[in-house]
């Protein structure tokens, strides 16, 4: 049956529908959370000159490359019951993989944020300036104006979390039904030599990234066109 | 509800600027009043974008002293300043000027009106929704033009407006700040392109290796030069 | 970025706490640290739908190995702990991180090898003696190498053999540190011994050459016990709902549950919650 997870899929088996819908709130959620913290940090990076500026943006492009396993084990020793927050009884949820997630992918939004950021301040700075705008509104604008760059950092998060086994499988545990991810699945299909469903897993899994991708390069297109941006 | 402040007359007092060990810009006492256009010459680097730049407070001086109205460090709201190579906003033609107008609190109701208005002003009626950085040069240049004049400035500086226009084009914008500045702005202007000064000012100041070599009004400057260089520029001699 | 990020998580768990009231209030759940041939095996896929239609519990497994699974308790980030080492289990209730030890079940171990038998011990009954013969043949043989259950197990089996492997040991010997799945599929994939739990090995699908090699010896049964964490030590486990669990496992109506599970008409667990010392 090597396209038995399709089969499921085609079927709407709920117990697939469940592990699909539970990896997308789980990343898009954690993406969100990721940007509401990334991208004012990148804005941040590129405008102000602080002391250490430098050193922050060279320890924020190096964490883009932090390993899963690290951060879930991070997280993991937090909201353990016998960690520092572990009176909230987070862990094993879907929220603890959310909170690893966004930990795992806000130096990668911040850091691709704070390239475009910087790239189009460097064109904006002066007519800004010319016109009276102060940072926050500055902030604002490039934000906006760079919004389809920022479109494809989101994404570019979005990839790393919904692709992502290491932390989430520690802190989530795999719990059937509850914390049971596609990348999670797809780990315990292949340790219980099922490696037919995994595949299958693993294809549906890429279709929704191709999916969600194609969508944002017609977004981004679309968008560019009316903005005229070159 | 008080007058805002005025940000003429535009003073500078002793101005030195400096990149490096380089002087750039080492200027006696210059005051720009209210008036008919000031035209600023000079080969390339004698410092006529620093002087300008200094004169929108987008540089600090390295020495001395610059006054908007008498107010040192006066925030740029009764000024406004158009680029050599302006950048246009990844926006609309109408949402380029929409921001400016929004920058200084004009009310959203009569920003549509004021926006058709710019428009027209510099001949881009009907252009509104086409994205700006698609327009050509000429077209950007007008809208930049529009889109500072949307800040309804008292003093206009312009970095080499017409210098990158075929002459039709160049023509054009010249009518524009003609008229802006029958209305009561004051134009500043870099040039160097004679015959638009010649055209335009009523005063001019040639730069020569960042110090004011002559400021006089304009018949006097292109009749009855005081100074070998101004004659020898006008002349079409290299200053070196 | 750390403060940032530990400000960011304090936010969401705040938010989440402050949300999450109403449902916690009541949410019918435990966490239940198990192992990974449990749960790979299909057990808990078929008792605990029976467990939860009759009590409304849900059981939330994380499958672990033994060791892991222990931690997870000890840790007090389980309720329920339900694992197959009895002397590590009986020092885990000894050091006060669980209430008391209730056996529930065993099941065997199998020694599985490739089709071509490189150390001539396919059908055999003697565990010990096969072990000594691939030491001696130096075939390849896979060990978890996870602390977990069936790793202690195997320790155990060439200790009885009178091989002391931390020595003998050659290039043979391969640990891998993973999970009973994964050893399979190393076993598989290099056509090596390797000791599994029969149920992970019956519903193991990627086998390729590898057999049953030795089986049947009493020297294989893996006993499983049951243990509360102890709410003493961890005041917030849930211990009527984790004690209604264990209560279940070892009542008549759980045991029957337990050995009705079969896999191609073969019965993996066998109950013996009131066999004494077991």
């Amino acid at each position: 049956m090597f396209s038995s997870a399709f089969w499921m899929l085609i079927t709407g088996d709920p117990a697939l529908y469940r592990i699909i819908s539970l990896s997308l709130y789980v990343s898009l959620t954690a993406t969100l959370i990721a940007a509401l913290a990334g991208l004012p940090l990148g804005a941040l990076l590129a405008l102000k000159e602080f002391p250490g500026r430098n050193a922050v943006i060279v320890i924020v492009n190096a964490l883009m490359g932090m390993p899963p396993v690290v951060v879930g084990l991070a997280v993991f020793l937090l909201l353990s019951r016998s960690g520092p927050l572990g009176s909230f009884g987070i862990l094993f949820t879907p929220r603890a993989m959310i909170i690893a997630q966004a930990i795992l992918i806000t130096p990668i939004i911040a850091a691709l944020a704070r390239q475009t950021i910087a790239d189009l301040w460097v064109q904006y700075r002066d007519e800004l300036a010319a016109m009276n705008v102060g940072t926050a509104g500055s902030v604002a604008t490039l934000l906006w104006d760079g919004r389809f760059s920022l479109l494809t950092a989101l994404l570019a998060g979005f990839g790393r979390a919904s692709a992502e086994v290491g932390a989430v499988i520690i802190v989530g545990g795999n719990i059937d039904g509850f914390t049971r991810t596609m990348t999670t699945a797809i780990a315990l299909e292949t340790s219980k030599g099922d490696l037919p469903l995994a595949i299958g897993l693993g294809a549906v899994l890429l279709l929704i990234v191709i999916a969600i991708n194609a969508l944002a390069w017609f977004v981004r297109r679309t968008g560019e066109r009316l903005a005229g941006a070159t | 509800m008080r007058a805002p402040d005025s940000d003429l007359p535009l003073q500078f007092d002793r101005i030195e600027y400096r990149a490096g060990n380089r002087s750039i810009l080492d200027i006696g006492s210059l005051t720009i009043s209210n008036g008919a256009p000031t035209a600023v010459i000079g080969p390339n680097g004698a410092g006529k974008t620093t002087l300008l730049r200094l004169g929108m407070g987008l540089l600090e001086p390295g020495a001395g002293r610059i006054t908007w109205g008498r107010r040192q460090h006066a925030a740029p709201v009764r000024r406004a300043f158009l680029f050599q190579r302006p950048v246009m906003l990844m926006r609309s033609a109408a949402g380029n000027i929409d921001y400016a107008l929004a920058s200084v609190k004009t009310p959203r109701g009569e920003r549509k009106r004021k926006i058709a208005e710019l428009l027209a002003l510099v001949g881009l009626s009907g252009f509104e929704d086409r994205p700006a950085r698609r327009l050509s040069g000429g077209e950007q240049q007008r809208l930049a033009l529009a889109r500072s004049l949307a800040r309804d400035p008292e003093i206009l500086l312009l970095d080499e407006p017409t210098a990158s226009l075929d002459p039709a084009a160049a023509k054009s914008v010249e009518d524009v700040l003609r008229a802006v500045a029958n209305r009561g702005v004051k134009i500043v202007l870099s040039t160097h392109d004679l015959g638009t000064a010649r055209r335009l000012a009523g005063d001019v100041i040639l730069l020569h290796r960042g110090r004011i070599v002559e400021h006089s009004a304009s018949e006097t400057f292109f009749k009855q030069p005081k100074t070998e260089e101004a004659r020898r520029f006008q002349a079409g001699d290299l200053l070196i | 970025m750390f403060k940032l990020n530990h400000a960011i998580a304090m936010g969401l768990i705040v938010l989440g706490a402050a949300a999450g009231q109403s449902v916690l209030a009541q949410d019918k759940s435990i966490v239940l640290a198990s192992t990974t041939s449990t749960q790979d095996s299909g057990l808990f896929g078929h008792i605990l739908p029976l467990f939860k239609a009759k009590t409304g519990i849900e059981v939330r497994v994380i499958s672990q190995g033994t060791g892991q699974a222990l931690d997870t308790g000890r840790r007090g980030d389980a309720d329920v702990v339900f694992v197959h080492a009895k002397s590590q289990e009986e020092k885990f209730v000894a050091d006060g991180f669980g209430v008391k030890r209730s056996p529930v079940m065993y099941n065997d171990f199998v020694l599985i090898g490739p089709k071509g038998d490189p150390a001539k011990v396919n059908g055999t009954k003697d565990i010990a003696a096969a072990l000594v013969k691939i030491k001696n043949a130096g075939a390849a043989f896979i060990s978890r190498g996870d602390k977990s259950g069936t790793h202690s197990a195997e320790l155990n089996l060439w200790k009885v053999a009178g091989v002391d492997i931390a020595a003998d040991k050659g290039p043979w010997y391969r640990d891998i540190g993973q999970g009973m799945g994964a050893a399979l599929n190393a076993a598989s994939a290099s056509n090596a011994y390797v000791l599994a739990d029969r149920g992970t090995w019956l519903s193991f699908k990627n086998r390729g050459e590898l057999l049953i090699s030795v089986e049947g010896d009493k020297r294989l049964f893996n006993q499983y016990g049951v243990m509360l964490v102890n709410p003493a030590k961890h005041a917030h486990v849930k211990r009527e709902l984790g004690q209604a669990f264990i209560e279940w496992l070892v009542s008549p109506e759980g045991q029957k549950a337990i050995s009705d599970y079969k896999i191609n008409g073969e019965q993996l667990f066998f109950p013996n919650a009131t066999v004494p010392g077991a």
